[in-house]
């Protein structure tokens, strides 16, 4: 990679609980104007690394900063770096509103601001009233991303912020961090979920183990696994395009209404155009990308990769 | 709709519960027993209370001794009014109120919704180690007594009843139930730790005070003074009158605030 | 291409005033926190009601300085509980993970919530004076005359101690981390250790000349008698290092370190 042009930079990063090393010797970075996605199985190692990120963990070797400084020393870290690591670790028993209030006098914020927050993750003035316990896990989760937001912040750290989020929330979301990116914010947000982080990432660093098993942007991590493309493709007469394509010697199976093609898209539009085959729907399996996720993460898989 | 078809939508589908046995109230009270120490909390706990029992009794073997002074077994198991009776309605209170600050107790009533039976295993817990604490406090008092007569030049007494020993089992058990009752009366951890204690310290001295003070207080005090009414239970040696006083202030100590309580876990949504 | 870098010149440091500010609102902004406070009052309200209507029933002689004790004996374990809540409920309810994200210098907000158990300390004196005054005021409606013996070495010394006791459950919760443990151990400090020591005392003669530099309790009476013993302060400062700055500083050397999850 290359180092020193982080926002957000992690370097030989390594934290053990006793025998247990949770975070094994990491570094990579965030870049600004960018999204990363920071995807790992449970318990690789994501949460202990953007904790050790705002020093609420203390590194056992390696160091992170952001922006050059280390978290501890930036005065007034709220205007600067928006946190939210988990959405539960408030007080109960007080208001959402009260919540947000609390953060933003701490920055030292209007209270104007805790309103603007409020109604840009949706919460009505009725449900921002209601304690915290009274919260659903989607509710406790647009609150963290509002307390995360609060200070304007030019870097946002935030850990499984889609969890609990509906599908509408979660686009919602994706479109949030994705203009938040364009106007020049760095993002890293960790997931397990593939799916999640694929459609929002822009760079994805996978971690399994407590170590780096991969990172780069989709197609990068796509053009270095090993397996083939697959694709997904149904046609006007599916029998026909079967024939045509395992008498090049391509793999063929049934897929639901369509086929599966151990092939690229490509190939398949070629085979269809010779043979004069209508397709109706034709694109690229994820497969790929799942696969080495599932591969890259697996326990007797790392060493090899990861070396 | 045809009915032999088995799987016909619309038609109920019936669980079969016939060969589901309900959940045997042993198993409760030993799930129950377990959660009481297998969080790090429960744990020390549990053993805070039998170290700081040994504790005490070794600093009072050491200073008799040192000191010629005469003790007898009954000395020494008083000597656990300082650890065991202390923390023992730690424990009732926090068998209950943890369930609620932590929020197990959303897994506790899925798993068995008869709540009843849930309170009633956590009481049986808290009865049996509060039992268990007596019996270690009886072997501690014993291996000190025991000492004692080898260590000091006074002759040994063993001064103790099995009627003052039931008398010792049952003010443990109070203390416990005591504890219990405010916790499911408050269903907070802190809250119903404050009140047991200034039940416990500060209120005797409070009725103390008032009796001093009032004349028509004086003869009220041993009603509703549950701390004054246990004390004949010490040598066991309850009067008629003593026990009436004891049923009294225990109904306003003890039945009331567990009443309600009870009540209170039995209707509350739990979050 | 050159690192990316923050610029937070333009940034001030968080003032340690709105850190208090925040401490402050933190401290009633809950259920539980709001009827603690509320508790303290209605206490001191209800044990004034009951001590004029005793007294004045009863020909009690009462000075103003008495009605002032009546509630400093209620808020002396009652303020230790708040001093014990303002600090652990922040690890019970998991918020000083984000509590240390905004402010990462921690000792200044550990100090923040210290200054915050003192400024509720000096207002609950505040409100026992007052309602100590009301108190005088009925009684010698009642009884004809009224006693205004309560002079500024009495208030200073109400003020000290009850500030002392705040800080002893501050400091207990600090080492302790945990409510049920620190307020379990506070009230055996406060109401089983005196017992303990003075016994120790009377069956030990080496133990009862130890036992004024070690009983935190009693060496406060030289506040209350404004002591000219030096002795007796040195007492005072020998048993505040015991029951105060140690377990203060350990507790404070743990928030430190601590991971906070």
């Amino acid at each position: 990679m290359r180092q020193g042009e982080g926002m957000i930079t992690v370097e030989r990063l390594t934290r053990k609980y006793g025998s247990f090393t949770a975070v094994d010797d990491i570094s990579f970075v965030c870049q600004p104007g960018r999204v990363t996605g920071f995807l790992g199985p449970n318990g690789a190692g994501k949460t202990t690394t953007m904790r050790v990120m705002v020093g609420l963990t203390p590194p056992t070797s390696g160091q992170v900063t952001i922006g050059g400084h280390h978290y501890h020393d930036i005065p007034n870290p709220g205007r600067h770096v928006g946190v939210l690591l988990d959405a539960s670790a408030q007080h109960a028993g007080r208001t959402g509103r009260e919540i947000l209030e609390l953060g933003a006098r701490t920055m030292g914020l209007p209270a104007s601001r805790v309103d603007e927050m409020l109604e840009l993750v949706s919460l009505t003035p009725t449900e921002a009233k209601r304690r915290l316990r009274n919260y659903s896990l989607g509710m406790k989760q647009r609150l963290g991303i509002a307390h995360a937001l609060l200070g304007d912040p030019s870097v946002l750290i935030l850990d499984e912020p889609a969890n609990g989020l509906d599908p509408a929330g979660i686009r919602w979301m994706r479109g949030l961090l994705k203009g938040y990116a364009e106007r020049g914010g760095t993002v890293l947000l960790s997931s397990h979920l593939l799916h999640e982080v694929e459609q929002i990432a822009d760079e994805m660093i996978l971690i399994g183990h407590g170590r780096i098993v991969a990172q780069g942007d989709k197609k990068s991590l796509l053009a270095g696994a090993a397996s083939g493309a697959a694709s997904f493709v149904t046609a006007l007469d599916n029998e026909a395009l079967t024939k045509a394509l395992e008498a090049k010697g391509i793999g063929v199976s049934a897929a639901g209404e369509g086929l599966r093609v151990e092939t690229e898209t490509v190939e398949i539009g070629r085979t269809a155009l010779e043979s004069g085959i209508v397709l109706t729907d034709l694109r690229a399996a994820d497969g790929g990308l799942e696969d080495l996720f599932l591969e890259l993460t697996s326990q007797t898989q790392r060493e090899a990769v990861a070396s | 709709m045809s009915m032999n078809s088995t799987v016909a939508p619309g038609l109920g589908h019936a669980l079969d519960i016939s060969g589901t046995s309900p959940t045997p109230f042993s198993r409760l009270v030993r799930t129950e027993l377990r959660k009481t120490w297998d969080t790090r909390a429960g744990l020390w706990l549990l053993i805070a209370t039998a170290a700081l029992t040994g504790v005490v009794m070794v600093i009072q073997l050491a200073v008799v001794v040192a000191q010629d002074l005469t003790v007898s077994y009954n000395d020494f198991l008083t000597s656990t009014n300082f650890s065991i009776a202390l923390l023992l309605p730690v424990i009732g209170i926090l068998l209950l109120t943890s369930e609620w600050s932590q929020r197990t107790a959303m897994v506790t009533f899925s798993l068995e919704p008869r709540r009843p039976l849930v309170i009633l295993a956590k009481l049986v817990v808290g009865i049996g180690l509060a039992v268990a604490a007596v019996a270690i406090a009886l072997v501690l008092a014993t291996i000190c007594n025991a000492l004692y007569g080898l260590l000091s030049d006074f002759p040994v007494v063993w001064d103790l009843s099995v009627l003052q020993t039931l008398a010792f089992v049952l003010m443990q058990i109070i203390g416990m139930l005591t504890g219990f009752a405010f916790a499911a009366l408050l269903l907070n951890s802190p809250a119903a730790i404050v009140l047991y204690m200034v039940y416990s310290f500060v209120l005797p001295g409070i009725f103390g005070l008032g009796a001093a003070l009032i004349g028509w207080f004086e003869d009220l005090q041993p009603w509703i003074d549950f701390s004054d009414a246990q004390t004949p239970l010490i040598d066991a040696s309850m009067s008629g009158e003593d026990w009436a006083h004891f049923a009294v202030s225990g109904v306003i100590w003890l039945v009331i605030p567990l009443a309600i309580g009870v009540l209170r876990v039995l209707r509350a949504e739990v979050k | 291409m050159t690192a990316a870098t923050l610029d937070v010149s333009g940034t001030t440091a968080t003032p340690f005033q709105r850190l208090v500010r925040v401490e402050l609102r933190k401290s009633y902004d809950t259920r539980a926190g709001f009827w603690l406070l509320a508790t303290i009052g209605l206490l001191v309200l209800a044990a004034e009601v009951i001590a004029v209507s005793v007294t004045a029933a009863q020909d009690e002689p009462m000075s103003f300085g008495d009605f002032v004790g009546t509630a400093a004996f209620l808020t002396s374990f009652l303020l230790p509980v708040l001093g014990i809540m303002l600090v652990t409920t922040e690890w019970s309810q998991r918020s000083a993970m984000v509590t240390f994200s905004l402010e990462p210098r921690r000792p200044l907000v550990i100090a923040a919530k210290a200054l915050v158990g003192v400024l509720l300390t000096l207002a609950t004196v505040v409100f026992s004076i007052v309602v100590g005054f009301v108190a005088n005021l009925a009684y010698g409606l009642f009884q004809g005359d009224t006693d205004w013996t309560f002079g500024w070495p009495d208030f200073f010394a109400f003020l000290i101690t009850q500030v002392l006791a705040m800080l002893g459950g501050f400091a207990l919760a600090a080492l302790l981390l945990n409510t049920a443990a620190a307020i379990v151990v506070f009230f055996v400090y406060k109401w089983v250790l005196p017992g303990l020591l003075a016994l120790g005392g009377a069956l030990m003669g080496w133990f009862e000349t130890l036992r004024p530099w070690i009983d935190f309790q009693s060496s406060q009476a030289a506040i209350w008698d404004w002591s000219t013993s030096g002795e007796e302060w040195a007492q005072l400062v020998v048993s505040a290092i015991v029951w105060l700055v140690v377990p203060l500083t350990i507790g404070i050397w743990r928030v430190l370190r601590a991971e906070v999850k």
